[in-house]
């Protein structure tokens, strides 16, 4: 989410040496966006019955990296939200490769809405390099479409788990992520910015992606250590892409292990958790 | 400084020739015209081109001196500073480079105070504190501001220059920072009380992807520019020159995200406009 019109001064520093060759950070980076990886539909398919998909924003269009829909997660109807890669060049460009456009996020928002209304927990499956940069998406608010969301999702009256599947992009990720508990596949990443992006701002160098990766603290397990995720869902050995059933049948496990207690909770105590949850977010000394 | 009036005891000392920021030495080209301007002309008109009208960046302090009312502002949480939770290379230097520019502790100044005679609780973020961008202590001043405004009963008023959005150095305690401002929001929305937001340039990512663009009032300065992605950003991915005049005040009117243009000599009476219609 850095502007690269703020930080185009920045000469080109030494970068320090990698730890390893090959760090976990940027094995994890590489396995998030595995072309292989199970997406959203792969894990919907696999984790739900009944899945029925909805469209359009009911303003401007239908953004097709922005999957909202209806489903049961055994007998539990709930609410789908989720973005969506594509494994091919001809579906990466249908779904604009995982970025959603404003209109994806006034979907999301106009389903979680009606979640609410009709008192089922809502599900967001996380999977975006970012939300778009584009003219249209400019235009069309693209920055108010995610702030508007933070808001919303904030005092949703009812069950929010959100679960970053493959890349948590920045304010692109986090705008169908405000949720009661959120929660990482183990080689899944989350960050405020992307390891090339940062690369660029630091060391004027999109080459060092491998050390960025690492100063950035994106895996699951340090979201996890940093209290801003709340569990790590175990892939099979190897990579979640290797075994689509093993990844979804751990994924579906924690699911329903999750939602139970939320469904227990008063729409206020829900929206009283959540708000707490992020209110807490932060490090900083008070002298 | 001659238009500036002490709203805050004491705060004046800290306001050394280095607050002059642009354009620095006895006269230069002007940005937007290029005419020659006198340091002290601009500094007479508010730092905007009395040819063009050229909007110049304001320091958070000379832009409380310009909205909120004399003598009437108590600062809060000047207490909090930033750590390096991610033991993030070169940050510590970032901040203290940008404590020593701005003479702030970090990027944002928070307190109650009265514009144009309305109580409101008031941030305000610098740019030049390491662009402006958001970490912890940003974040978490500018939640307590919107608490501030919801026990006070009182109005809100962020006044953004951000180009930075979420700062990368804290990453992920950053991002979340967005999450924990608009909740607040959220709240000071329930209360029925009014958020104004006033976006100068520049605001951009994380800052525009969350306080910036959910005021009730989207207020804006001319010409600056605000927006998702940075201009590179998207030149770089659709491969071609952004029209004129994209992602500036004026774009975001014609395309329904900004309310009105606000010239910055009638920024303060419009904002105690605004606050008092809304007045519960
Ligand atoms: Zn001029």
């Amino acid at each position: 989410m850095k502007n690269s019109k703020t930080t185009a001064h920045h000469s080109a520093k030494k970068a320090p040496k990698p730890e390893s060759s090959a760090s976990l950070a940027w094995k994890r980076v590489q396995l998030a966006r595995h072309p292989q990886r199970p997406f959203a539909l792969d894990y919907i398919e696999k984790i739900f019955t009944g899945f029925t998909e909805i469209h359009g924003d009911r303003a401007f269009g239908d953004d097709h990296a922005t999957i909202t829909g209806f489903a049961y997660l055994d007998e539990q109807p709930v609410v789908v939200v989720a973005q969506q890669k594509g494994r091919d060049t001809k579906e990466n460009i249908k779904r604009n490769f995982g970025m959603p456009h404003p209109e994806g996020y006034r979907k999301a928002m106009r389903v979680m809405k009606m979640a609410e209304k009709f008192k089922k927990p809502v599900i967001a499956f996380i999977d975006t390099p970012g939300a778009y940069p584009g003219l249209g998406a400019e235009e069309r608010g693209q920055a108010e479409a995610i702030a508007r969301n933070l808001l919303e999702m904030a005092k949703l009256r009812t069950p929010v788990i959100a679960v970053v599947i493959g890349e948590g992009g920045s304010g692109g990720a986090l705008g169908i992520g405000v949720a009661n508990k959120v929660l990482m596949m183990e080689n899944s990443i989350y960050s405020v910015i992307s390891p090339e992006g940062c690369a660029a701002i630091l060391w004027n160098d999109r080459e060092m992606i491998q050390q960025a990766s690492d100063v950035l603290r994106l895996t699951a397990e340090d979201l996890l250590s940093f209290k801003i995720i709340d569990e790590i869902v175990p892939e099979p050995e190897g990579g979640a892409h290797l075994d689509h059933d093993r990844a979804a049948q751990n994924l579906k496990k924690a699911l329903e292990k999750t939602l139970k207690p939320l469904l227990a909770l008063s729409p206020t105590a829900l929206e009283a958790q959540r708000y707490e949850k992020f209110r807490a977010m932060g490090v900083f000394q008070e002298k | 400084m001659v238009w500036y009036k002490n709203p805050k005891k004491g705060i004046t000392k800290t306001l050394g020739k280095k607050q002059v920021r642009v354009p620095e030495g006895l006269y230069a080209k002007c940005k937007g015209c290029s005419a020659i301007l006198y340091n002290k002309e601009l500094d007479k008109n508010y730092k905007v081109c009395p040819k063009c009208g050229y909007h110049y960046q304001l320091s958070s302090l000379e832009r409380l001196y310009l909205t909120v009312d004399s003598g009437t502002f108590e600062e809060f949480d000047e207490q909090l500073v930033p750590k390096n939770p991610l033991n993030f290379p070169e940050y510590e230097e970032k901040v203290k480079k940008g404590q020593e520019k701005t003479k702030m502790p970090e990027a944002v100044v928070t307190g109650l105070g009265k514009i144009h005679g309305q109580p409101a609780s008031v941030a305000i973020t610098d740019f030049q504190f390491m662009g402006g961008s958001m970490g912890s202590v940003v974040g978490e001043k500018i939640t307590r501001a919107i608490e501030r405004a919801i026990e006070k009963k009182i109005g809100m008023v962020i006044v953004s220059a951000s180009g930075g959005g979420a700062r990368m150095q804290e990453g992920i305690y950053s991002l979340m920072q967005m999450a924990k401002i608009s909740a607040a929001l959220g709240r000071l929305d329930e209360a029925g009380l009014p958020y104004i937001s006033v976006l100068t340039d520049p605001t951009a990512g994380g800052v525009a992807a969350s306080f910036g663009m959910l005021g009730d009032v989207n207020l804006a300065e001319p010409g600056a520019m605000i927006g998702f992605a940075g201009p590179r950003v998207i030149e770089q991915t659709i491969r071609q020159k952004l029209p004129k005049g994209f992602q500036r005040s004026e774009f975001l009117v014609d395309h329904g995200f900004v309310d009105a243009i606000v010239p910055r000599s009638f920024m303060k009476e419009t904002l105690g406009k605004y606050l008092k219609f809304f007045k519960p």
